[in-house]
């Protein structure tokens, strides 16, 4: 089926199941601990041994030699893995460094041999006694120091990169009032709860791996490329993902070594890459550095605005696409974006929740808020005054819907914002200085190809199959309710199985495209379900309706179960996307607002109270939904607060590797958390009339605290993590 | 820029032991048998028992076997969450004679006796704890897998308030604590949700506790 | 972690006998510690006894009108206790500022004292680190050192110790009571029990191989109003970037100790004759010859703020 048309009424618009706070389908697995996470399949693979992975000591350099024979000699070892004796293997297309080094190094912590052995007690004694001598090579470590060297990155996900219409520099030099400022966001990792972990099993040359993916397809294709097999061989299977936020996007060294500690070891393996060694195994997001411009007349109207961000990552790969969002949030005549990438041998940096949107609005949301502040202008009203209904850059091409100024007029009515007084470090409740602080949450909203398969039993229960992922998002729910309502029957007739690549391909979750295009394939897959069943009792396909498990047409009346009959019927499609994205700029807006209390004396913070108020087109399950924002929300408090990998600049890695170093909230940094979604649907985006949350809510919230703490103390901070070191200096005598 | 330290093979930690030559042999990946053999093999195992969710259970162990790992390797109880294997997380916990604890931080053989509840022993998908019935309620979990850990160290935590045990955050020391939201929130610290689902799962324990006291 | 043979003790004397016959054994009581280390073999012994079974998890009244803490007493129990919460409500506070409910439950008063550091550089075995290889160097000197000590550093180490109680303990001037392997018995002081780091990281107290702690001792209480305030970055389960450890009585005389800042808790007794001065005097005497790093000289503001915050609430102003 292909959308290439403005969705007009359709079974959906029933709502009879869809845009319901329904509870998770899977709720009582995951709440008893049923439900079986990537290394739990004891099932499938009874006889597993355990891998333990290696992984580098060295940045950057060469192995010159491993020595094995202390860990061959081990108890329990059954095979060990290395460069040297795993064969010919490839890279995958998502991969920037290779996920088995050696001899050359690409990053600390690469995995370069994996131990296999009876248990994992014996895998990881013996992985000790892998003697590995290095020669260590100089690298590149330090994104200040290599931003000079930096150059345009390749056209990809984010667009070109370089944007420019009209005179920037000259509207800059002629505006009265300019800010030039720049702002620094560090390296961060998704440190999802469940490590990245798999089982392999081969038979023959078929291989299985149940694994921990977003990325169903993706993660098919690239082991296939990597071990140089065809993809037909290979089964990818996922049911539950314990977390991922783009870590988990591509195939990662615990798929692949797990397949070849197997294919070594002669019986299935089991993986789980070792806490301490993720942060700098695996991918994170990026440093950035961001410079921003603004030029307003007098009376706030942005005249010239320019963005400018530099990101480092591997040789061949990809920058952090900072500017994205600059590109379409605001108006002005003149303006400019620019990405620089420069060359680090820090490990591989890759997607995390809302890449390029979450780390730039970090920046631009407190750049706004310091041009307010120099317009004399409430920081809600400069972006209001600002706001445009095109494409600042195309204005040809309108937004789908764009209700900012409403999501903010919503939110300072709810927060309170009118009570604020405007002047910073006016406020004190004993040892606390409260502030207050806003931001707009923007993501684009992209749609994906995505299909699925649905069958229809002689029980009237309607199956549906997809390799989709459900990675906390919702899936398994939204889905049950987009074929409850494509179909007609009541949630406990619907059966979802994802993550499976013998299901057809799917979105896969990535981008906040998830549950606005799988829920899409769905519905194509279910449309033609129903034009099945219509047919088979001869009914007009088109004059059918479905509901409480009857098809009636005509004045005809048949249950679903008879439809189906004894055989069951079987529909698969694919929704597909025309050029309704090009014609008009898809995005999600939303409106996020903090209260802070700044400890005068010590400068720690603690936030008080948050709220969203978010426009993200139909709501297909608001308890859901509503997770999804405040999780994000949740991040983007610890990316405000406390997240950095804190780079060792001498040897090139990431000091604080595990959970204890690299601090994300806990339950006493979170108070209750509000969100409101506008009541929205955006026929552009897909017959559901829905778009993503689950990346909008983390965009625009790091700054919402920044500009919070800005107001509690009139110390403006440019660099996250807004620490209490970098508040210190700056706040008043203790008495 | 400068591109410090060039080249120092000479970092004693890194220069470790012996031939070199051994590697450029390997061109295949070394398979063994298993090793029953192995001298030293016997004496690091040890016999324990203890009861886990109501039914004795007897294993001979690794001495290295972690509660957590006999848990879920050796008796298939997989609810019990591997998160971060070094106490940083929380996935882990479980309930030992009353009081929660993290299983990856302590050696199954160190349990002899002892009375385990794990995730599995409070409730099944047919017969929900209200603990995790209020979860599924509030939606106090995402991706599900720090939520067994939260839900058991929730049930304890109801349980700490009660025998007055006190709390960073409690005011006042030789008062009996109450179960605020800034206390919830202190004493499930332990438990880490990346995903973010806090404030539902304050929601959840917070109605649960309205149901049980 | 290596393999290791495993005993379970039943007295004191046996634990201390089992020690003689294994040399390089380590005792586990809570264990959070010790296998945390064992995992990444920082800690590699061959033999374990498991002194749970001792039966030293008693608080007792002492003739002296203080309390003999077992060693075995677990954080949680600790911090409970009534005449704790009472008498000794800084060391109750310093408790529940550590760790974790789960991990409290585990912990031991003896093990708490005998916490390692956590310098990422001694955490990761690629790094060189003195205290953890002697002779390899100091990864922290020249790297990621915000967390790390600013006063009484050596060239070898600038690691923190990371306990919340021990720094309780330092101002309450507990003892430390001991049997060794050939069965006799000792009583160290706090002041004594941790060392500096000089030329031997790799010694974080002055037990002798084998010597297993039996019990802490505080003295009579002391009075006055009692206080832990420990600054972190994320508001729980985080060790302390400072924390200041504080008795201070009507007339304004006290006890000051710190955590965060140093090798082992604290505590200049010199510095404490300034308080009447205020915080910045007397944090100017407890970190008198302090050499921070350039990512953590902000402790010494730190401390200095917190403690006059601290001081202001002792005499019920607001800082």
């Amino acid at each position: 089926m292909k959308f290439d048309t403005p969705a007009t009424t359709n079974p959906i618009d029933q709502l009879k199941v869809i845009g319901r706070p329904t509870d998770r389908v899977e709720g009582p697995l995951k709440t008893t601990g049923t439900a079986r996470y990537a290394y739990e399949h004891h099932d499938v693979a009874p006889n597993a041994a355990y891998g333990y992975v290696v992984g580098s000591a060295i940045a950057k350099g060469r192995i010159t030699s491993i020595n094995l024979n202390e860990a061959k000699a081990a108890p329990g070892v059954l095979a060990i893995v290395t460069a040297e004796n795993a064969g010919k293997l490839d890279k995958g297309d998502f991969n920037t460094a290779k996920l088995l080094g050696g001899p050359g190094i690409d990053h600390y912590h690469q995995a370069i041999a994996v131990v296999v052995a009876q248990t994992f007690e014996q895998a990881r004694a013996a992985a000790q006694l892998v003697r590995v001598q290095y020669q260590r090579a100089g690298g590149a470590f330090d994104l200040n120091a290599a931003k000079n060297s930096a150059k345009p990155p390749k056209p990809g996900f984010g667009g070109p990169p370089n944007t420019a219409v009209g005179d920037f520099a000259g509207a800059f030099a002629a505006a009265p009032v300019q800010l030039d400022a720049t702002y620094t966001t560090p390296d961060q990792s998704h440190a999802m709860m469940e490590p990245h972990a798999s089982i392999a099993v081969w038979e023959g040359e078929k291989l299985t791996v149940w694994t921990s993916n977003q990325m169903i397809a993706w993660g098919v294709g690239d082991l296939a490329k990597t071990l140089g097999i065809p993809k037909e061989n290979v089964r990818v299977v996922s049911p539950y993902v314990g977390g991922g936020f783009g870590g988990k996007l591509f195939l990662r060294a615990d798929v692949l070594l797990a397949a070849l500690g197997a294919r070594a070891a002669k019986r299935p393996v089991k993986i789980a890459l070792q806490r301490p060694l993720m942060m700098n195994n695996t991918t994170h997001r990026p440093a950035t550095i961001q410079r921003i411009r603004f030029g307003a007349t007098k009376e706030g109207k942005i005249t010239a605005i320019a963005h400018e961000s530099w990101s480092g990552d591997l040789p061949d790969g990809s920058p952090e696409t900072a500017v994205s969002q600059t590109r379409l949030l605001y108006a002005g005549a003149n303006r400019m974006t620019a990405m620089h990438l420069a060359v680090l041998d820090l490990p591989e940096g890759n997607a995390m929740r809302a890449p390029g949107e979450a780390p730039g609005m970090m920046a631009l949301e407190i750049a706004v808020d310091e041009m307010a502040g120099k317009l004399g202008l409430d920081p809600i009203e400069f972006r209001i005054l600002n706001d445009t209904q095109v494409d600042p850059e195309k204005p040809e091409r309108p937004f789908s819907q764009r209700r900012l100024t409403e999501c903010f007029r919503t939110g300072a009515g709810r927060f309170g914002w009118s009570r604020r007084n405007p002047m910073p470090a006016k406020t004190r409740e004993g040892r606390w200085l409260i502030g207050t602080g806003v931001a707009a949450a923007f993501r684009n909203n992209l749609v994906m190809k995505s299909a699925a398969r649905v069958r229809l039993d002689n029980r009237g229960v309607v199956t549906v199959e997809t390799d989709m992922t459900d990675i906390g998002t919702g899936t398994y729910t939204i889905i049950a309710q987009t074929a409850a309502e494509m179909m007609g029957v009541p949630l406990d007739k619907v059966i979802v199985k994802l993550g499976d690549s013998r299901f057809p391909v799917s979105c896969g979750s990535g981008g906040q495209w998830g549950g606005n295009s799988s829920s899409a394939g769905v519905y194509a897959a279910c449309m033609k379900l129903r034009e099945a069943v219509a047919k088979k009792l001869s009914y007009d396909p088109a004059a059918a309706t479905f509901a409480d498990g009857q098809v009636i047409a005509g004045g005809r009346s048949t249950s679903l179960a008879q439809a189906a009959g004894e055989s069951g019927l079987v529909a698969e499609d694919a929704m597909e996307y025309g050029d309704l994205d090009k014609k008009f700029q898809q995005s999600t807006f939303g409106a996020h607002f903090v209260e802070v209390a700044v400890d005068a004396a010590t400068a720690e913070v603690r936030i008080r109270r948050m709220l969203a108020v978010c426009a993200a087109g139909r709501i297909l399950n608001p308890k859901a939904a509503r997770s999804q924002v405040i999780g994000a929300m949740t991040m983007g408090a610890g990316a405000a607060l406390m997240e950095e990998l804190a780079i060792d600049q001498r040897h090139g890695f990431f000091v604080n590797h595990d959970l204890a170093g690299y601090e994300v909230p806990v339950h006493a940094d979170i108070p209750h958390q509000e969100v409101i979604f506008l009541d929205e649907t955006d026929p552009m985006s897909s017959p559901l009339k829905a778009k993503g949350v689950g990346e909008l809510g983390i965009c625009g919230v790091g700054a919402a605290v920044a500009n919070a703490i800005y107001h509690a103390t009139g110390v403006r901070v440019r660099d996250y993590p807004i620490t209490l070191d970098k508040l210190l200096d700056q706040l008043p005598e203790v008495s | 820029m400068p591109r410090p330290d060039s080249s120092d093979l000479t970092r004693r930690e890194f220069l470790v032991i012996g031939s070199t030559a051994v590697a450029a042999t390997m061109v295949s990946p070394l398979v063994k048998g298993q090793n029953p053999a192995a001298p030293d093999a016997p004496s690091f195992l040890t016999k324990v028992s203890f009861n886990v969710n109501g039914k004795p259970c007897a294993l001979e162990l690794d001495t290295r076997t972690t509660l957590l790992d006999a848990l879920r390797e050796h008796l298939h109880l997989t609810g019990s969450k591997k998160g971060c294997d070094h106490g940083q997380c929380g996935a882990c916990t479980v309930i030992v004679g009353g009081r929660r604890i993290n299983s990856c931080l302590t050696l199954a053989v160190m349990q002899q006796g002892n009375h385990i509840t794990t995730i599995e022993g409070l409730g099944t998908p047919e017969k929900l704890h209200p603990m995790q019935a209020a979860f599924v309620k509030c939606d106090g979990y995402q991706c599900g897998y720090c939520t067994p850990g939260q839900i058991c160290s929730a049930v304890a935590m109801l349980d700490e308030i009660k025998a007055g045990i006190p709390s960073h955050v409690t005011a006042d020391l030789t008062a009996r604590p109450q179960l605020t939201n800034p206390e919830l929130r202190e004493r499930m610290s332990g438990n880490i949700c990346r995903c973010g689902a806090y404030s539902n799962i304050a929601d959840a324990i917070t109605e649960t506790a309205g149901r049980i006291v | 972690m290596r393999a290791f043979t495993y005993e379970r003790a039943r007295s004191p004397a046996e634990a201390a006998a089992a020690a003689a016959r294994h040399p390089g054994a380590k005792f586990i009581a809570g264990g959070t510690n010790l296998l945390d280390l064992m995992k990444l073999e920082i800690e590699t012994p061959a033999h374990l006894i498991d002194v749970n079974g001792l039966a030293l998890d008693k608080i007792e009244a002492t003739a002296d009108g203080g309390l003999r803490i077992g060693a075995l007493v677990r954080n949680t129990d600790l911090a409970a206790d009534e005449r704790v919460r009472r008498d000794y409500a800084v060391l109750s506070r310093a408790l529940v500022a550590g760790a974790s409910g789960q991990l409290r439950n585990m912990a031991t008063t003896a093990g708490n004292l005998l916490q390692r550091t956590r310098c990422p550089y001694f955490y990761d075995t690629n790094q060189p680190c003195n205290k953890r290889t002697p002779g390899s160097g100091c990864g922290a000197i020249g790297g990621f050192s915000r967390q790390h000590a600013v006063v009484g550093v050596s060239e070898a180490c600038i690691a923190t110790h990371p306990s919340d109680m021990a720094v309780a303990l330092r101002i309450l001037d507990a003892t430390v009571e001991t049997i060794r392997p050939d069965g006799s018995t000792r009583t160290i002081a706090i002041a004594e029990f941790h060392r500096l780091p000089g030329d031997q990281p790799h010694l974080d107290t002055v037990l002798m191989p084998g010597e297993l702690i039996t019990a802490v001792t505080l003295p009579k209480p002391l009075g006055g109003a009692h206080f832990y305030h420990k600054v972190r970055d994320r508001a729980s389960y985080a060790f302390a970037l400072v924390s200041v450890a504080a008795i201070v009585q009507r007339d304004g005389t006290g006890r000051v100790a710190l955590g965060g800042v140093a090798h082992k808790p604290w505590r200049v007794e010199a510095a404490e004759a300034e308080l009447p001065r205020g915080a910045k005097a007397v944090a100017a005497r407890l970190l008198e010859g302090a050499k921070p790093t350039h990512e953590n000289a902000f402790k010494l503001k730190l401390v200095e703020r917190t403690l006059g915050a601290l001081l202001a609430e002792a005499k019920g102003v607001q800082p």
